[in-house]
């Protein structure tokens, strides 16, 4: 037998790989429609509930231009966008975290604990508190936190290259201290600036302007995009530093530009919504729950983002009548107990060779 | 397989200001088994390391066909030069089809997804290493045998002229050493893969290599054909043993029978 | 680098920080935005003299806020050797791990809900939160070989963040809550009523005491669990004993002066540049730079911005972040 014939796959081989490789794919794709479903059937409601009840074929009429002016008012200038920075915050969040927790190997790495989104926090309560600001150019100086103080751990971690760890370690510095400083701001402050500083740092949808929308939108646009770029680096990562140089991968670049784009991600979700609680830390692991385990899993970790958001909103908005809580409050309380749990387990390996 | 020149010359390597290597000039012979031994903290994965380009050399070159590894475009370097790590991390839930997939990428980019010649190399590389019948399993369910050969699997499906592997046997027991072994010896044999390799155990090296390179602090001390290279002489200047050197009964290439304090046969 | 090595030089060492720490002390009882002469201070200290201003401040301020610096740091100094020992962990800090976090949200609940206003009340509350938190933080480095301070402090941060969540949930529940505990959080040593250390003095003492004599079997932890247990060691005895002077101690730091971060990372580094790895020298001298420590960054913060002050807790942070940042570049052994 020739070199050729001796190793050619049968085939029964090839069959078996294509279905190996479907396997994965099928199950990927039936959880994320059952997400985009359920999503779909949130959304709705969101646009149902409210002060001023709308009736189903009511809504759908207003979306397609007809409905009342009152109906109008409603669904198109409050619920449609606070339903859709809802959605965005929520997906760019489940991103910054899928991404993170993937580039730093640990489930437990997640931009809302080393300390991206406590650098967004402390310059927007810096803005809100010291400065007077609000609206838009809070969201700015969120923004500009976030991504200084990525910067700041990206020089202050950089030595050969930026080690995963090392990222981790000095994020976590920098969050602590963030953290001294907004408790500072908040004590020498009056009370009321105090609570609603305290209101923007739990993370809420309130009043959307359409610039927000806009501009929050077009971030998403461009980073998703990047990101999709450098995804499949991002899964030859995750073979670890030697087997991705070995696959191709200039690992060193491609970690810093990923980086980039998990914060970039992080920085404008946080700018247009506040960090909302824990968000960015349980999406991933629940949509790797969901699909069994592999890949950065970004797509479901987007959905799932998005869900948590939108679902706490409607409890934030209408679980209690008459009063109106921040998204932050809700989605802490439904994330405390998956992270707790999370951590509980989180001494088992990750990763064998 | 395509014949290329994987050469290191005026080496120096080190870690932090810790020099390891110094002043080091080796050819890889192109279409051979070379095997480098040494002992603990000779510089033998550190060489390995520079050539596969995970090292920046402080001095010297590490080049292929001419051109500074470091300098070559990184996927198609990819293309030619295959690697496997001394401890890959694979992800939770992982399976092996996925894995072995995952050495496709150096041939793919944005306008080249999965095409059928992937499926090919990847099915082609699972036969190879015997583990078709795996495809659907997940990694952390295997053997270190099986999880071995998965590994080397993933290699394979780069289609890389060039195989090399840091310590492929440490962490197995000794069937499985001999089965990853057996399998690099056939690559080899069958489809021409210049295979380079680091190994704790001089007398598997022996057994397998076709070029031999002992290296001690730093330096190599002798390299060639294993029945030229082992002698009571080399293994006492790099190792520091006293042995006596006999013919491998069943494969005939010199094995190593150390002499100890109280085992010394006089 | 001084070191003392040698036990005659380890006891002078120890003699001389002690007086560092009256220095210290001392520079507490003198300096400030209104600065006071010496014989003030020792008039008002001694009780003789005229209730002249300067002793009334030094009496009513400076005096409580130094004791207070002076217990919180010692204790918190301790337990933090204690728990770097015990995971084997150059990064675990009370602060850093959760502990104090667990201690602070068991105090606003029991303000809040329970209405719970009395140190002598609200200590209970802290060392079940305190303890709580621990078991958490206990429940991930536990396991065969322990995690690696990595995961050990990304856990630790973790439970920082959700335990710190839930007492901001508490706080936005109405405005009186939130002007009383803003300060709790931020780690001030002001406004603290000083017969609480009297409460505190007996669990303070216990924990104390435990923590010192832990010192032997940190030294065989240090080696690994099997080889201490091959030298004859009760494991799990050790850490259920060092748990418990752990929540001891940092329940009524936290009782005292709010949850303080980074004093208890600090003090062990100190302490091991100058008498080595053996844990008996480190837990002993980790109680004085401890309370020197949080005295002199009290201190530093009234004299920072006259005549407002900056509060300890932003002190410690101050110093103490940068310390982490150092010995994440610096030390191999860290990362990876």
């Amino acid at each position: 037998m020739t070199v050729q014939q001796r190793y050619r796959p049968s085939v029964d081989d090839l069959a078996r790989v294509a279905v190996a490789r479907r396997a994965g794919r099928i199950r990927s794709l039936v959880i994320a429609a059952v997400l985009i479903v359920v999503l779909a059937a949130l959304a709705v409601v969101a646009l149902i509930l409210g002060d001023r009840v709308v009736a189903p074929g009511d809504v759908l009429s207003t979306l397609f231009g007809g409905g009342s002016g009152g109906d109008r008012f409603v669904i198109l200038g409050l619920r449609v966008p606070r339903l859709l920075l809802g959605l965005m915050v929520g997906a760019a969040f489940g991103l910054a975290g899928a991404v993170f927790q993937s580039l730093l190997g640990n489930p437990l790495a997640s931009p809302d604990i080393i300390g991206i989104s406590q650098g967004a926090s402390a310059a927007a309560v810096g803005a809100i508190l010291l400065a007077g600001w609000s609206g838009l150019a809070v969201s700015f100086a969120a923004f500009g936190g976030a991504v200084l103080v990525a910067g700041l751990i990206t020089v202050l971690a950089a030595r050969h290259g930026v080690a995963g760890s090392r990222f981790v370690l000095i994020g976590i510095a920098l969050a602590f201290l963030a953290q001294a400083a907004i408790n500072f701001m908040l004590t020498r402050s009056d009370v009321r600036d105090a609570q609603s500083a305290l209101v923007w740092l739990v993370g809420s949808l309130g009043t959307v302007t359409s610039e927000e929308l806009t501009s929050t939108a077009v971030g998403l646009v461009v980073l998703v995009l990047a990101l999709a770029l450098v995804s499949p680096r991002l899964r030859m990562l995750q073979l670890g530093d030697e087997a991705a140089t070995g696959l191709g991968v200039r690992v060193t670049p491609a970690r810093l530009v990923i980086t980039l784009i998990a914060v970039g991600l992080a920085a404008v979700a946080t700018a247009a919504a506040g960090p909302v609680v824990f968000v960015a830390f349980v999406s991933a692991p629940i949509a790797r729950r969901l699909l069994g385990g592999t890949g950065p899993a970004l797509v479901v970790s987007a959905l799932v983002g998005a869900l948590v958001v939108t679902g706490s909103d409607l409890i934030a908005q209408h679980a209690v009548s008459g009063l109106q809580v921040p998204v932050g409050i809700v989605t802490g309380i439904v994330s405390a107990p998956v992270l707790l749990v999370l951590l509980a387990r989180s001494n088992r390996s990750r990763g064998t060779a | 397989m395509t014949s290329h020149e994987l050469r290191a010359d005026g080496l120096a390597l080190g870690y932090d200001g810790r020099r390891v290597v110094e002043n080091l000039d080796a050819v890889i012979p192109d279409g051979r088994v070379t095997v480098i031994v040494g002992p603990n903290a000779c510089g033998k994965s550190t060489l390995l390391r520079s050539f596969a380009r995970l090292l920046r050399p402080d001095a010297g070159v590490v080049t292929l066909d001419g051109t500074d590894v470091h300098r070559y475009p990184s996927k198609q370097l990819a293309t030619v030069l295959g690697l496997l790590p001394q401890q890959p991390i694979a992800p939770d839930g992982i399976t092996v089809a996925d894995l072995v997939g995952r050495g496709r990428f150096p041939r793919q980019g944005l306008f080249r997804q999965w095409t059928a010649e992937d499926s090919e190399a990847v099915a082609e590389a699972l036969r190879s290493t015997d583990t078709v019948d795996l495809s659907d399993r997940r990694i952390d369910e295997l053997s270190g045998g099986q999880r071995q050969r998965v590994w080397i699997a993933m290699a394979l499906a780069q289609q890389t002229d060039i195989l090399l592997l840091d310590e492929p046997t440490t962490f197995l027991d000794v069937t499985h050493q001999i089965e990853v072994l057996d399998l690099l010896h056939e690559l080899n044999r069958e489809r021409g893969t210049t295979v380079v390799m680091v190994l704790h155990d001089l007398n598997l090296a022996a057994r397998y290599a076709d070029h031999l390179v002992v290296m001690s602090a730093g330096k190599i001390v002798a390299e060639g054909r294993p029945a030229d290279v082992i002698s009571i002489d080399t293994v006492g200047a790099a190792f520091g043993l006293e042995a006596v050197i006999i013919d491998d009964p069943i494969s005939h290439s010199p094995m190593v029978v150390p002499m100890g304090r109280f085992h010394h046969g006089l | 680098m001084l070191t003392f090595a040698r036990p005659a030089t380890r006891t002078l060492g120890f003699i001389a920080l002690l007086v560092v720490v009256l220095l210290s002390a001392g520079a507490s009882l003198l300096l400030g935005s209104r600065s006071i002469d010496v014989t003030s201070v020792l008039d008002a200290v001694f009780s003789r003299g005229t209730g002249s201003v300067e002793q009334m401040v030094v009496l009513d301020l400076r005096v409580p806020r130094t004791i207070i610096g002076l217990v919180a740091g010692a204790a918190l100094g301790l337990a933090g050797a204690l728990m770097q020992g015990l995971t084997r962990n150059p990064l675990a800090d009370p602060g850093l791990l959760g502990v104090n976090a667990g201690a602070s949200l068991a105090v606003v609940t029991a303000i809040a809900f329970f209405g719970v206003t009395a140190p002598s009340g609200y200590v209970w509350f802290a060392f079940g939160g305190a303890a709580l938190a621990a078991a958490l933080v206990y429940a991930v480095a536990s396991g065969r070989t322990g995690p690696s301070p990595l995961s050990l402090t990304l856990a630790g941060a973790a439970t920082t963040a959700v335990l710190t969540s839930f007492i901001t949930l508490i706080l936005l529940r109405d405005l009186d809550t939130l002007a009383q505990f803003r300060f709790w959080s931020v780690g001030s040593l002001v406004g603290r009523d000083v017969s609480t250390v009297a409460t505190l003095a007996p669990f303070l003492v216990v924990g104390s005491v435990t923590a010192l004599l832990l010192g032997r079997s940190l030294n065989s932890l240090a080696l690994g669990d099997d080889v201490a247990r091959g030298l004859g060691q009760r494991v799990g005895l050790t850490r259920i004993v060092a748990g418990a002077a752990i929540i001891l101690l940092c329940g009524s730091a936290t009782s005292l002066a709010g949850p303080l971060v980074f004093v208890g990372l600090v003090v062990p580094h100190i302490a091991r540049r100058f008498v080595g790895a053996d844990y008996r020298w480190i837990l002993l001298w980790s109680m004085p730079l401890g309370a020197a420590l949080l005295v002199i960054a009290d201190t530093i913060g009234r004299l920072i911005a006259p005549p407002s002050e900056l509060e300890a807790g932003i002190l410690v942070a101050l110093i103490g972040a940068p310390v982490l940042i150092a010995l994440v570049r610096g030390n191999k052994a860290v990362t990876r």
